[in-house]
């Protein structure tokens, strides 16, 4: 152990730990913007600076190890000095518009200012980062002039998803992030999975907000807007409107939906089930005919515009059922606007997501019919609870309301698609049924759950050992797609997801740290222990629509639905 | 009048650099074989004895260098020479190298011994692309005698050099810069600790020497580390190879042990042309002080101009006449440093710039006592706050000119306030 007395109080911290860790133990404050409790070591904004006793230079705490004996001061007049100095350096070069920006109130550099009662105007005249602007993103936006040059963003997009699509340029006063080969970020390599979104400490990034539009249609009533809500977002919205994380708010956010505006609130959990019997078809189909294994999981955007960039030789490995998210748009927009006797360009199909990317994944041409969209609007939790604290809602009294019918029906198997492991869990409680036609015992498949980044489990489901893989974060799935491009797997089904954590973990969600993803993770499996039905294949409402309008799984109405096709991207890494 | 001691320089003029036998025939070469006959551990106890510390401006002892990356677990080991000579008006590690290099290599090995490496790699400054074939012959002339590569002399101990060419950026200059740059990234600094030492390059421990520091070490050796202790003064042992440039008469490189007098330097060397009078001398470089002609009266040994407020550095003494304006000085510095800062963090990314649009602003008659007030907090927060030693010193020039100069800025003030 090391010792050492931090502000004149004594401490002890393990050989390895930093300053910050020490002062954080003594309940000792000490301001930062570039560290992030996730990420590398960045030491470069210089606000966590600490005075060291016998040092003439002052000491970033975020990277300053502990040492046996040293006296430290965090809060001394000269380190005063030193950090509002910086502060008002980087002041003098951010926006100065936080009446109007999408973070106030969850900003780090506001709150660092407010810490540190920096109300001053800077003495050195406001030079913009940058005037760029960049909102050709579907799903993120880029507002240089807020940009603090940390390098959360480049971390987690470089480092942890190894997109690459960010890269600092420039030097001295000009250096900055940007999308790389100077192009506009919607027509880069990024892959919109918004994990920059939650590095971010200021609003330099942000979601693309589609909350205009939404409000726009309540008032025209000739329209019928209609919501599906993804299974992580009735875990994380709680959250978002100030509750602790992996707070459960199913029905007061169906009721919350409905005095914003929504005329219909549908569950996506339905065509997660939907997707199971699809998928899981498509997978025993590929299994028994000598398919191409092992089969990828299609549900997550992000990582299909990863799979068409990065590895499009392993394109036919994608299952080709559409995700939950545009099975539940092409039902909308045919089987529901026939049933209802309405116009499909008449329903406003919203879904709201946990993710980024579905807000690219709405834009992709092949999704719609006739020139008619199937998802209109993509909103994420973020921008959901934007709208219901903006309509007046007390969100933590409300009472509760159901989903609507005939969409309102979701599985357990449905509800876990929202963490990292819950579609591969959900098929094998599907598949292994259908295959062996024995019940399965113990439906809790605890090989595939939690948040480590790969992980792996087999059935033996006829004789047949079937072994499946399981990824969250993309670098994880970088490593187990350069395996099985080079043949080194004998996997038959592979789930993956881009976000680290799955959806719970989206770029969408409420600002996150790792921290808080255990309180999500748990939340997910509570709600899918609480259900009754939790296989896929025993939802009655998907039964019933089998019956009425889709036949078969994989049948011909089921492909020209809920099937879709994948376009080689490698063009943008030139 | 002084008179040179050649210890670094000893062989400059006598040989032809890339000639392996001409430097031998100078004794050359054998200070690593007898290196090579001693226990690592003594090699290092020699340059204890010696009280050998670093030239590159920061004056860290080497043997404490050493010991580091000697007692640092790794499979693999590094010695690096830091050529990256970047600070502007500095031009001795140029001069050794060119006329020299040898003694260079030969240090870079005794060091490597020392430690346990068996690589090395010179970063030479890109501004100095003709050095690069003179390196590369005398590198193979010296692996044809089998002065460097496999099994040296017939030992057990190999040691490869491989010259890199420098990116072009002053701020590679600082050692972790110069890593990541041969490591392939951007050239920028990384934050100590941990010092390259424990990890360096490739993650590895890592000797970072500077050339004039590693033409000393055969010597050293040869001739034993107390002989060279009694060299220039306490606690700052040896010579120290200047460069004189500015408004003094007789420009160049010259050697003179730790210690000795600048007004001496100055006038051996012919002080100011006639007609001028002196105003005063940036020492150590861009990053170093700005002094008035007062001031001269200095021992130019590390902590001699420590005490005095001032800096040895890399051993630049530019010499400034009454023809330059000290404002107009500071202001051309800060330009170089907005231009070669590299933006990884904040005071230096922002405060280089701010100092530059307050000078301007000052000596454009815009300025106000403030500014003053204004200079000092943000060069000092400057100087105590940035990841590097270029953050760290840029604003030094700023700094001292305000002690050493405070008319400058109060008539440029005045003025403009009478205007």
């Amino acid at each position: 152990m090391i010792k050492l007395t931090i502000d004149g109080l004594p401490v002890e911290v393990e050989e390895g730990a930093t300053l910050l860790e020490a002062a954080t133990k003594l309940d000792i404050h000490i301001p930062t913007l570039c560290y992030h409790p996730d990420q590398n070591v960045k030491a470069n904004c210089r606000i966590c600076l600490v005075e060291m006793e016998g040092n003439k230079l002052l000491v970033p705490s975020c990277s300053y190890p502990a040492q046996n004996g040293m006296s430290i001061r965090t809060h001394s007049p000269k380190v005063r000095r030193a950090r509002r100095n910086i502060l008002e350096l980087i002041l003098a070069r951010h926006a100065q518009d936080c009446l109007h920006c999408d973070r106030s109130g969850t900003c780090e550099l506001q709150s660092v200012s407010e810490e540190m009662h920096f109300v001053k105007i800077p003495r050195y005249p406001y030079v913009a980062r940058s005037a760029e602007s960049d909102h050709s993103s579907p799903s993120v936006a880029r507002d240089s002039a807020k940009c603090i040059t940390c390098g959360r963003c480049e971390y987690i997009c470089s480092e942890v998803q190894t997109v690459h699509a960010l890269s600092k340029t420039g030097r001295g006063f000009e250096m900055q992030f940007r999308p790389v080969y100077n192009r506009p970020l919607g027509e880069s390599i990024c892959v919109n999975c918004g994990q920059c979104v939650q590095a971010c400490p200021t609003g330099a990034l942000t979601v693309r907000d589609e909350t205009q539009v939404v409000w726009h249609t309540f008032a025209d009533p000739g329209k019928t807007v209609v919501a599906q809500v993804a299974p992580a977002v009735r875990i994380t919205l709680a959250e978002a409107l100030g509750e602790p994380p992996g707070s459960i708010s199913t029905g007061r956010m169906i009721t919350a939906m409905k005095r914003v505006g929504f005329h219909k609130v549908f569950d996506t959990d339905f065509t997660a089930d939907l997707t199971i019997l699809e998928e899981g078809t498509e997978l025993i189909d590929r299994i028994n005919n000598g398919g191409i294994l092992p089969m990828l999981t299609s549900c997550c955007p992000a990582w299909i515009k990863f799979c068409e960039t990065f590895y499009p030789e392993l394109l036919p490995h994608l299952s080709t059922c559409k995700s939950p998210q545009q099975m539940f748009g092409a039902l909308l927009k045919t089987y529901y606007a026939e049933k209802l006797g309405i116009l499909p360009q008449d329903i406003l199909s919203v879904s709201v997501m946990p993710c980024t990317a579905k807000k690219f994944e709405e834009t992709r041409p092949e999704l719609g019919r006739n020139g008619i969209r199937d998802i209109d609007a993509v909103l994420s939790v973020q921008e959901l609870a934007r709208m219901i604290r903006s309509a007046g809602i007390r969100f933590d009294t409300l009472p509760d309301t159901p989903f609507d019918a005939p969409f309102g029906l979701g599985t357990g198997a449905g509800e876990i698609f929202g963490s990292t492991g819950g579609v591969m869990e959900a098929a094998l409680r599907t598949v292994y049924e259908l295959v062996t036609g024995k019940a399965l015992r113990n439906i809790d498949i605890k090989a595939v759950r939690g948040l480590e980044g790969i992980k792996e489990a087999s059935a033996d489901m006829n004789g047949t050992h079937v072994k499946v893989a399981v990824t969250n974060g993309l670098g994880n799935a970088r490593k187990i797609m350069d395996l099985v491009k080079a043949g080194k797997t004998d996997y038959h089904f592979i789930e993956i997801m881009a976000c680290p954590g799955g959806c719970i973990g989206g770029g969408g969600n409420p600002i996150k740290e790792n921290a808080m993803m255990t309180s999500r993770l748990d939340a997910v499996y509570r709600l899918d222990k609480e259900l009754p039905i939790r296989k896929s294949h025993e939802n009655p409402a998907v039964k019933a629509l089998y019956e009425e309008y889709l036949g078969e799984p994989n049948g011909h109405r089921s492909h020209a639905l809920l099937h879709t096709t994948y376009i080689n991207r490698s063009g943008l890494l030139e | 009048m002084l008179t040179e001691t050649r210890i670094v320089l000893r062989n400059m003029d006598k040989i032809d650099p890339v000639s392996i036998m001409d430097y031998k025939k100078r004794g050359g070469y054998q200070p690593l074989r007898k290196a090579l006959a001693m226990k690592p551990q003594d090699v290092i106890d020699q340059m204890k004895l010696s009280g050998l510390r670093g030239r590159g401006g920061a004056g860290f002892p080497v043997w404490k260098k050493w010991s580091i990356t000697s007692a640092a677990p790794g499979d693999k080991k590094y010695v690096i020479c830091n050529a990256d000579e970047g600070e502007p008006g500095t031009n001795k590690d140029r001069v050794i190298l060119s006329g020299d290099p040898n003694s260079v290599f030969e240090g870079m090995a005794i060091a490597a011994y020392a430690v346990g490496a068996e690589k090395g790699y010179l970063y030479l400054r890109r501004e100095y692309p003709y050095i690069t074939p003179i390196l590369e012959k005398t590198l193979e002339n010296a692996r044809g005698e089998g002065c460097l590569g496999s099994n040296i002399m017939g030992s057990q101990f190999s040691f490869e050099i491989e010259v890199v060419s420098g990116g072009g950026a002053y701020v590679c200059g600082e050692e972790t810069a110069l890593i990541e740059s041969i490591e392939g990234r951007r050239g920028e600094p990384r934050f100590k600790p941990p010092y390259p030492g424990v990890q360096g390059l490739y993650g590895k421990p890592t000797v970072v020497n500077n050339v004039e520091t590693l033409a000393n070490i055969p010597v050293i050796i040869e001739r034993g580390g107390k002989w060279f202790s009694e060299i220039g003064v306490p606690n700052c042992t040896g010579t120290k190879v200047f460069t004189l440039c500015g408004n003094i008469t007789q420009k160049g490189v010259f050697e003179y042990p730790m210690g000795t007098n600048l007004k001496d330097i100055y006038e051996t060397h012919g002080g100011v042309k006639d007609n001028f009078d002196l105003r005063g001398f940036m020492l150590g470089g861009q990053s170093g002080n700005l002094i008035n002609a007062g001031q001269i009266d200095l021992p130019m040994d590390i902590d001699s101009c420590q005490q005095a407020e001032s800096v040895l550095g890399t051993g630049t003494i530019m010499v400034i006449d009454d023809r330059h304006d000290i404002l107009d000085i500071v202001e051309n510095i800060m330009t170089f440093f907005i231009e070669e800062s590299c933006g990884k963090c904040t005071p230096c990314r922002e405060g280089n710039i701010r100092i530059y649009e307050i000078l301007r602003r000052i000596s454009s008659g815009q300025g106000r006592m403030e500014d003053l007030t204004l200079l000092e907090d943000l060069a000092s927060t400057m100087n105590v706050a940035c990841l590097c030693g270029l953050g760290q010193n840029s604003s030094v020039a700023v700094i001292t000119s305000l002690h050493n100069f405070p008319d400058v800025y109060l008539k440029a003030i005045e003025r403009g306030q009478r205007a």
